[in-house]
């Protein structure tokens, strides 16, 4: 596609050159200069270095003395495992059954999708009035049916109160990846399919969910890094990791650290632990994934 | 709703294999369907009660004495949500308009043109899509406090410095997305063009740009909501109170509401019927410009 008209690359400078400063400015070199920042000691946002940390590499020993850390990574993990399971695997349902039905399509697919587009602000505040200790909608609800008031936020039930929200908000949009997906698989398959005799759910497991496995494969890859960024919720929810310090994450943690603690070295040494979680997983997991077939 | 669901059914194919497994089918769609619809419901009524009724008797319909528009009143008293309101869209409005300029510059040269260096250039931009805020945020913050442009009381300022870094954010998602759009326009319009005496920018301009409204479109959409409601990038920014966005001033609001829980169901309700608004009016774009994005990206 080498046309004549792209044949002069004078101008070619005017079109790459503004996005690609953009992002050397505010992405590359941020990011290097926060690898840069992990070995330093800074104690303000706005001050400047007081030279390497000693030793050097203080904050990645802190990483694994540090026992609140090791909580936010464990929470982050369950959050990952959860959003696996629970996110694509409830959206996976769902789609099946939307491809399976004629009409309504549509509406469920709108219906299902709008959560994603109200700010995790706004439903984590909906989500404080619905999980209320005193008089919150499911309490009221479990009070009426004869039950007694549960306390959400304690420790027996913190992590199902911070989880469900997250799970909840994000199904729909596994649901239509993977209905778009499922549209995409051409419809002679499943005549050929039907004449063999492949009906229902013997259909679904040797035809339709082979041909969806990269979709599948998109989807985990995105639910895992997806997971490394949920910040919004859990911060409007739990406040400052209650109760005891128990429901911290990855990201709320970073925040916590660079921000009411002051250590903002340590700040960014959080932010590189979870970009490497990221990579690190969603490639391992994208190996599992595609090492099954054969 | 049972009705509904026979009457949709007569013309399902699944009526062929039997109705109630199709019917089954049809009460867990509707059952999830529920749940994301009901608590919108729920706050939407408890914003129109009797602040002091959410508490006891949160699922009626809030007629007679316990509807007011009270805690609509006290919202609107307490926090400046007009204040906030501007701010937001001042901020995610310009984002929107320098992505989708910045991004159709870019996009175009990489569907376009044939140069070395070009396939470092793409995987740059696929890299940059998997850093997330996390880590570049403190840097971010360091350089711009050096340029004098972050912690200051100008309320220019503030939104500049939640715009600079969000702009960055969404400029990788935007070119894959337009990328891929260009790319399958055929090239004949623009040799045409090309004939007629128009330049590269005109025929970005004149013919490019017009094509490819729809993409323009779903990444225009999803720019605007990333950045309305991005909280984190705009905690770090925006500290002070007449610099607030409508999601910074949210979360705010549990401290300024305390237990008047009335008022706080009526900050989600201002904040969430808006989007809601333009959710419906637009979600063909929205869904469709999503799985284009994500299945390419």
């Amino acid at each position: 596609m080498n046309s004549v008209i792209y044949k002069r690359k004078t101008p070619l400078l005017v079109l790459l050159i503004p996005s690609y400063l953009f992002m050397t400015v505010f992405l590359y070199y941020p990011f290097i200069m926060n690898i840069v920042n992990s070995f330093s000691k800074i104690t303000g946002l706005g001050t400047s270095s007081e030279g390497y940390n000693s030793p050097w590499y203080g904050n990645y020993v802190k990483l694994f003395e540090d026992p609140v850390m090791r909580t936010a990574l464990w929470n982050t993990l369950i959050m990952m495992l959860m959003t696996i399971a629970f996110q694509v695997g409830i959206a996976l349902v769902l789609a099946l059954m939307v491809d399976s039905i004629k009409k309504g399509g549509k509406f469920f697919r709108t219906v299902y999708f709008f959560p994603i587009v109200i700010s995790a602000t706004a439903l984590g505040l909906l989500f404080n009035l619905i999980f209320l200790y005193n008089g919150g909608m499911v309490n009221q609800l479990i009070e009426k049916l004869g039950g007694t008031s549960i306390d959400w936020k304690d420790s027996a039930h913190y992590l199902f109160t911070m989880l469900f929200p997250v799970m909840w908000q994000y199904v729909g949009f596994y649901f239509v990846i993977l209905v778009t997906g499922l549209n995409n698989i051409s419809r002679d398959i499943y005549e050929a399919a039907e004449i063999d005799g492949a009906g229902g759910l013997s259909r679904i497991r040797y035809i339709t969910l082979p041909l969806l496995r990269n979709v599948l494969c998109v989807c985990l890859t995105l639910a895992i890094t997806g997971s490394l960024k949920v910040f919004d919720l859990p911060w409007i929810m739990m406040g400052s990791g209650m109760p005891l310090d128990m429901s911290w994450l990855t990201g709320t943690y970073m925040y916590h650290q660079t921000f009411s603690m002051g250590d903002v070295d340590y700040g960014a040494t959080i932010g590189i632990v979870i970009v490497v979680l990221g990579v690190v997983v969603s490639q391992a997991a994208s190996r599992i994934f595609k090492e099954k077939d054969y | 709703m049972n009705t509904d669901n026979t009457i949709v059914l007569k013309n399902s194919r699944l009526r062929r294999r039997g109705s109630p497994v199709g019917v089954l089918i049809y009460i867990i769609l509707s059952m999830w369907a529920l749940t994301t619809v009901y608590p919108f419901v729920w706050v939407i009524q408890n914003s129109f009660r009797v602040k002091k009724l959410i508490r006891s008797d949160s699922f009626s319909l809030p007629l007679g004495d316990s509807f007011t528009l009270d805690n609509y009143l006290t919202a609107f008293e307490r926090v400046d949500i007009w204040g906030a309101y501007k701010n937001s869209l001042v901020i995610s409005i310009s984002v929107t308009v320098i992505v989708l300029i910045l991004a159709a510059l870019a996009s175009y040269g990489m569907a376009r043109y044939v140069f070395r260096g070009k396939e470092f250039l793409r995987s740059m931009i696929i890299a940059s899509m998997m850093f997330p805020a996390f880590s570049t945020i403190i840097p971010v913050f360091r350089m711009m406090f050096n340029w004098g442009i972050v912690n200051t009381d100008s309320l220019g300022l503030s939104q500049l410095s939640v715009m600079l870094p969000q702009i960055a954010g969404n400029l990788s998602f935007a070119i894959v997305v337009l990328m891929g759009f260009i790319k399958s326009i055929p090239i004949e319009l623009e040799e045409a063009a090309y004939m007629e005496g128009y330049s590269v920018f005109q025929i970005l301009f004149k013919i490019i740009v017009p094509l490819a409204k729809p993409s323009f479109a779903t990444v225009a959409i999803f720019t605007f909501l990333w950045s309305y409601n991005d909280l984190f990038t705009q905690m770090f920014f925006l500290r002070y109170k007449d610099t607030f966005t409508i999601t910074r001033l949210l979360n705010e609001i549990t401290s300024i509401a305390g237990v008047n829980y009335g008022l706080m169901a009526a900050a989600v309700v201002l904040v969430v019927v808006p989007v809601l608004l333009v959710y419906i009016v637009l979600q063909k774009n929205i869904i469709k410009g999503l799985t284009t994005g994500a299945l390419k990206g």
